[in-house]
């Protein structure tokens, strides 16, 4: 049996208010009060707390990433100096080296000239000796000569 | 006046009848109460399911949950504005949840296999008292947030920004749990209404659209109503500046 009641039955229709009203208000409230402390509030602590976790977390991790930069740039610093100081280090021991080699160059040119000039001179000495020698020879020999020549007449 | 009957094809088809209980010498909806129950029962499960181990790494159901609480956060402090939004969080969140899930309970679980003495289970928003009881509450709501948060100055939000708003406003007093009340019921019935003609006349597939076209609405009707809600509750706390 349809029946369309509607405002104005007594018994019934689509606009009968009563006290399904308040109760359902009372209902409503009730349920707010349960959803806050069942799913509001438990909720809202840990997406509260997660993102206070995240926040100081991206903080800390700014914070490091700070320091990191801060390290590698002072480690960066460190090896420059370091490469500069082994440049040096290098160029040093090659002018050493370099003078070392020159000195033993010039002592041993040194040397070898003063034994030539030594050698020279003995060999000057022993020709001079010598020549003074076979003139000498030379001279008793032409005397020789001459007397034998001299006697024989 | 009396009732009006008048025999149409659907005989089916119920309008207006009610399951009444008898509570001292008041009457109430007992199908309404009902199917309320059931909703806010299954509600009451899921959140409750859902909230017992909350992790700081969600999974699982505690995503949804949370995407949930944030969906009604960011409605109600778009509405109401960052400095009180947080009072109001916990009402505005149980309007749209009762208003959704009553709405989505009434178009998915099939209620017509339950045969009630008089009367039939449906949807409760589809119920004017249900429609008005929120509405009303939304009206002492932010009647309250105003007083609470400003004192009598509340009222000079009616002759903002200038006294010939006065009548305007005290008449919006009345409008606004009006429209509330009547656009969710009427919304909600009229697809209930739909469907069930729809699918007393062909009872195969031609009320598909229209249930999908439902569900849309339903969910559409708690987040208009959850959000207006927020919105009076906004424009009775906001601050002039002067």
């Amino acid at each position: 049996m349809t029946s369309w009641l509607l405002l104005g039955a007594s018994e019934g229709g689509l606009f009968d208010l009563d006290a399904t009203l308040p109760l359902m208000a009372v209902q409503v409230v009730l349920l707010t009060f349960i959803l806050n402390s069942l799913f509001f509030r438990p909720v809202g602590r840990v997406v509260e707390d997660r993102e206070g976790y995240v926040i100081t977390s991206r903080a800390e991790a700014k914070q490091k990433l700070a320091q990191v930069e801060r390290l590698e740039a002072d480690l960066r610093d460190q090896l420059k100096e370091a490469r500069v100081a082994t440049q040096k280090l290098i160029q040093e021991a090659e002018q050493d080296s370099d003078a070392l080699y020159r000195e033993a160059l010039a002592s041993a040119t040194a040397d070898a000239n003063a034994s030539r000039e030594q050698a020279r001179r003995e060999i000057d000495a022993q020709r001079e000796s010598a020549l003074s020698q076979l003139k000498t020879d030379a001279d008793k020999l032409g005397d020789l000569i001459v007397d034998r020549l001299l006697a024989a007449k | 006046m009396g009732s009006l009957p008048l025999v149409l094809p659907f005989a089916e088809l119920e309008v207006g009848q009610h399951l009444y209980w008898q509570l001292g010498n008041l009457k109430i909806h007992g199908q309404v109460f009902l199917s309320s129950w059931v909703v806010i029962g299954a509600l009451l499960a899921f959140l409750f399911v859902g909230t017992r181990k909350m992790e700081r790494d969600p999974r699982g159901v505690q995503n949804l949950i949370e995407f949930l609480w944030d969906y009604i956060r960011n409605l109600a402090r778009e509405q109401i504005g960052e400095k009180a939004y947080r009072d109001w969080l916990p009402f505005i969140g149980t309007l749209f949840l009762f208003i959704f899930v009553s709405n989505w309970g009434g178009a998915l679980v099939p209620w017509k296999l339950i045969h009630l003495p008089n009367g039939e289970l449906g949807a409760p928003t589809a119920d004017i008292n249900t429609t008005v009881a929120l509405a009303l509450l939304v009206s002492l709501a932010y009647f309250y947030a105003g007083l609470s948060r400003k004192g009598f100055r509340y009222f000079e939000y009616y002759v903002e920004p200038t006294p010939i708003m006065l009548p305007f406003k005290i008449i919006e007093d009345f409008t606004k749990p009006l429209s509330l009340s009547f656009r969710l019921f009427g919304n909600i019935l009229a697809d209930e209404l739909v469907v069930a003609v729809l699918a007393f006349l062909v009872p195969v597939l031609v009320p598909l659209p229209a249930m999908f076209l439902g569900l849309f609405t339903s969910a559409i009707q708690a987040l208009i109503f959850a959000t207006l809600a927020g919105n009076y509750i906004g424009e009775a706390v906001h601050e002039e500046h002067h």
